[in-house]
């Protein structure tokens, strides 16, 4: 018999109890996109621009519709549908509002944008289709840099994008800025500048992009069936192109295969499938394939950071001013706009540091590549990076021990508000930094460390303190004057005369486990058995509207919905209840075993299939008050300014001086994202997060060659780290509880891929310190490192004895 | 491409007739005509290994391989595993060790696993390592794909020396 509680203190929440996934997506029988398969489906491809930036002089589709097979083709003039805008409620002189077309009309802004829709039989077929399609165009130069962007006589990539600007924000500029700098140089302390810059990276879940729409004139509506992390803007978004009243627009999520971000904006193809299953009235499909994924699909991360930091000379931290420049490619993705990454590093960018004075400016640039999305960390592994090599650079420069100046530095009072009007909640800052030097000092890594140098040998320790806001409500995203507002999430639960339940979330699983880790909340919530409680999600027929999942919000914001809707229908069972037991309603409680018992005699007992019972078969007994039906919806939305989860990494490199390669010897991750719903799922959550943040770190680069073409259109060019690049990684938790949500718990998802960049170069530059060379540009290639060691090698040479 | 073949595939001990252009990969078919959709699409040009199937007990990417090639061959999808409803010693394992999260890659770890402990039944972590190399999972860092299948060898390493002195 399975026990009545896995949990510690007799509850779900805090056991790594069997995931209720597992057993279909290990046997074959989760449902993705890409299985599904409708009577008379027809499937479609893209017709994809062959230059990064021209006018499209003339399209010839005549042979393409002469392909067997091939039942539509279809341009942007055939189709007529609404762009694709995301606005921020800005000035002009901070904000340039663009729109993305569903298929490119008259220009072409990147390689791989889709300029043509063709409809086949079979997917064979319509890549032939494809293939026989003529589009000639006027190339135009194209932007692939900052520097190209910023020409004097740089072309534009949007014409309402002058200077190719989308968002351009100075902000706090806190009066004693300049002060703090003149007086870190004329004194003892020290000024310091780093540039940092990461490539660009594909968020890359495994499942790609996919869609297949049908129409059911029975429901009189558009069925989509897609993977997307954020099925009601899609809903809404896709309704407005089509110029359809959004009750005629369904969207469902079946299993999804990873998503990371990529699938958190609304993106062309799916829009363009849904009409043309309008004009054909059949079923189609399309699944991207790899080399879409990689050139056409949603980038991240090209960001560059210069960052100005004065100290004192006891190493603290006095003043910070910043440049970011963000390479949002061609197009502001929607809902969240190109001010994602640029207004998220400027409000954050003190991170875990006391940080008396601080200005930035923060832009983000268009250009001739593929448009970007939000991958998982947004900004902060960017802007991590920045501020950690600062401090190292200021250890260094101070003679600091690299803790040591962090130590000095970090945040320890709690509340704190910082100087960028944030208020921090309790974290665990300076204990997660103390655990995790504890754990490279205790196994002895210094003195390997020591010992190989002696041996010519070059292994470096580098760390890692960061926090990380998680679950934005909508005050944080008002803030950044996004036109639309995510935030709260709505949860309906409903029980059955059985007494289980079917809980609805607006989140959206895609590999974090919903289905188990929500499904243990509502279960201690009620006092039921895991197996009583069933998660559904992924459609916009079942809740009024959700926000999805991103920015590491499930359990934070859609965990407090459903504990709060299942808290209601808890107070419903218990109303019922006493009237059926005869006694006050404050004079009962849940039982914490499926049903109601009464305070005052604990004999007297209403379990929850009587209950509803009478709700639903014998209403006539219910109080008068009572409506049958037992549901509860609850929505809930994170106040002030959301909360953080922390930690601190270490990691161990060591860096071949053949090849240049860096391997990690050890990586510790200490972690505090509140209380632990399930203890597995957040390792995983961590080392998963951790292997992403490693790939940008050394691996994984979509570049340009100057002509805008995409130089990594497969896995043989863009390098994921497999399983002898990736070492295993020990996590440790800390457990803060949170007092801003429902269950004490805050966000896990991203805080891996967050850390692990900084980690990582602090580390290979510890590796490197007997060389002189200093990198801060990820990834860090072999050759980079070769270089390095190389001078060395030079310098002791000419170095006389 | 209207030159098509009837072919006959042996899948899961099962014999199924498909109609299929030569350029139709294995991959395809298993999944469109036969309805076996457990095998999943990654990249199609053979390194995710997401679509990796049992040919003759060879591990093997089903992406690169034509029906029309696979036609006397035995092929093992990850509908194999398992028997009346019930998972596999492997596939409990990996639930155990929380070895999968999208569950995407899933399927051709698991096929990766099946073929590779076949022929190294004693493989040590570090083997089973560089063998689950040869596929991309990007939610789990592999540490517990490594982890559940290192503890699937061990138990049936165990089992068989009991076997053995029963």
């Amino acid at each position: 018999m399975t026990p009545r509680f896995d949990g510690r203190n007799g509850r779900w929440v805090g056991a790594s109890v069997p995931r209720r996934e597992d057993p279909r997506l290990l046997t074959g029988r989760g449902r993705f996109v890409d299985d599904i398969q409708l009577p008379g489906m027809l499937h479609a491809a893209f017709v994809r621009s062959t230059v990064a930036h021209g006018t499209i002089t003339g399209i010839d589709l005549s042979a393409t519709l002469a392909v067997d097979g091939v039942v539509a083709a279809y341009t942007a003039s055939d189709l007529d549908l609404g762009d694709i805008v995301a606005l921020l409620d800005r000035p002009p002189e901070e904000f340039s509002p663009t729109a993305m077309p569903i298929l490119a009309r008259e220009k072409v802004r990147f390689t791989g944008e889709p300029v043509a829709l063709v409809v086949a039989r079979d997917p064979y077929s319509a890549e032939d289709g494809v293939e026989a399609a003529v589009v000639d165009y006027e190339p135009l130069r194209a932007i692939v840099s900052e520097e190209s962007a910023f020409a004097e006589d740089a072309p534009v990539v949007h014409d309402e994008a002058p200077g190719n600007v989308l968002v351009d924000v100075s902000m706090f500029d806190t009066p004693g800025v300049d002060a703090a700098f003149e007086a870190a140089r004329a004194g003892g302390g020290r000024v310091v500048e780093v540039v940092t810059k990461s490539g660009r990276q594909n968020a890359l879940p495994l499942e790609t992009r996919g869609v297949v729409a049908s129409w059911d004139d029975r429901d009189d509506q558009l069925l989509v069936q897609m993977c997307t992390q954020v099925p009601h803007q899609v809903r809404t978004a896709m309704a407005r192109s089509l110029r359809v009243p959004e009750r005629t627009v369904r969207v469902t999520v079946p299993d999804m295969g990873g998503g990371f971000g990529q699938k958190c904006v609304v993106g062309r193809e799916e829009i363009a499938v849904a009409a043309a299953v309008r004009r054909l009235n059949r079923p189609v499909k399309w699944i991207e394939d790899r080399r879409e994924a990689l050139t056409a699909g949603f980038l991240a991360r090209e960001q560059r950071y210069r960052t100005l930091a004065a100290f004192d000379e006891d190493g603290r931290i006095t003043a910070l001013d910043v440049d970011v420049v963000c390479d949002m490619g061609a197009y502001s993705c929607y809902p969240f706009t190109a001010g994602i990454e640029p207004l998220m590093a400027s409000a954050e960018m003190p991170s875990v540091y006391q940080v008396p004075e601080y200005r930035v400016r923060a832009r983000a640039i268009a250009s001739n590549k593929a448009p970007t999305a939000p991958y998982r960390g947004v900004s902060r592994p960017q802007y991590v990076m920045a501020i950690e090599r600062v401090m190292e650079r200021a250890a260094r420069e101070l003679g600091l021990d690299p803790v040591e100046i962090r130590r000095r530095n970090v945040i320890t009072q709690f509340p704190y508000t910082g100087v960028n009007a944030i208020t921090y909640d309790p974290g665990t800052y300076r204990e997660s930094l103390e655990l995790a030097e504890a754990a490279i000092r205790d196994e002895g890594w210094y003195e390997i460390r020591d010992r190989a140098a002696a041996d010519g040998r070059h292994i470096g320790i580098g760390y890692c303190c960061f926090s990380e806001r998680t679950g934005y409500g909508s005050g944080a995203f008002a803030k950044r004057k996004m036109a639309v507002v995510p935030g709260f999430d709505i949860s309906e639960i409903r029980m059955d005369t059985t007494g289980s339940v079917v809980v609805t979330s607006g989140t959206m699983n895609h590999g974090q486990s919903h289905e188990t880790t929500l499904a243990q909340i509502v279960a201690d919530r009620l006092g039921l058995h895991l197996d009583q409680v069933k998660l559904r999600q992924g459609d916009t027929e079942r809740i009024a509207y959700g926000w999805g999942t991103f920015a590491s919000r499930s359990v934070t914001i859609g965990g407090s919905a459903v504990s709060l809707a299942a808290g209601k229908l808890g107070e419903l069972l218990c109303r019922i209840a006493a009237h059926l037991l005869e006694t006050s309603p404050d004079n009962v409680r849940l039982d914490g075993d499926g049903g109601v018992v009464q305070i005052d005699d604990p004999e007297r007992r209403a379990s929850f299939e009587e209950i509803a019972d009478v709700a639903y078969l014998r209403s006539h007994l219910l109080p008068k008050d009572v409506e049958p039906t037992l549901t509860a919806t609850a929505s809930f939305d994170v106040p002030g300014d959301g909360t953080f989860s922390n930690a601190t990494h270490a990691v161990v490199v060591e860096a071949d001086p053949g090849t240049g390669q860096i391997r990690i010897l050890r990586y510790a991750c200490v972690e505090d994202c509140g209380v632990v719903i399930h203890p597995q799922v957040v390792d995983g959550q961590c080392r998963g997060g951790i292997a992403q943040g490693i790939a940008g770190a050394l691996f994984e680069e979509i570049t340009y060659a100057g002509n805008g073409e995409p130089s990594a259109a497969s896995f043989i060019d863009y390098l994921v780290p497999t399983a002898t690049e990736i070492p295993d990684i020990t996590v440790t938790h800390l457990e803060t509880p949170c007092s801003l949500t429902e269950n004490g718990a805050k966000g896990a998802g991203e805080g891996g891929t967050i850390g692990a960049p900084a980690a990582v170069l602090n580390a290979i530059n510890d590796a490197l310190r007997r060389t002189g060379v200093e990198l801060d540009t990820t990834p860090v290639h072999p050759q980079t490192v070769l270089a390095a060691l190389d001078a060395e090698i030079h310098q002791e040479v000419s170095v006389p004895s | 491409m209207s030159d098509r073949h009837l072919i006959v595939l042996n899948v899961n001990g099962e014999s199924h007739e498909a109609l299929v252009e030569p350029r139709k990969t294995l991959l395809d078919v298993l999944r469109h005509d036969l309805g076996l959709t457990g095998t999943h699409v990654g990249c199609e040009h053979g390194v995710c290994g997401a679509c990796t199937v049992l040919v003759d007990g060879e591990p093997v990417r089903a992406c690169l391989m034509f029906a029309v090639q696979a036609e006397t061959a035995e092929i093992r999808t990850v509908e194999s595993l398992g028997q009346d409803g019930e998972l596999s010693d492997l596939q409990r394992s990996f639930s155990e060790h929380h070895g999968l999260q999208c569950g995407f890659c899933t399927p051709g770890f698991l096929m990766l696993a099946e073929g590779f402990l076949a022929q190294r039944p004693d493989a040590c972590r570090e083997e089973i390592r560089e063998a689950v190399s040869a596929n991309l999972c990007r939610c789990t860092g592999y540490q517990t794909i490594v982890d559940a299948i290192e503890a699937t060898a061990t138990r049936r390493c165990h089992a068989a020396k009991k076997e053995a002195t029963a």
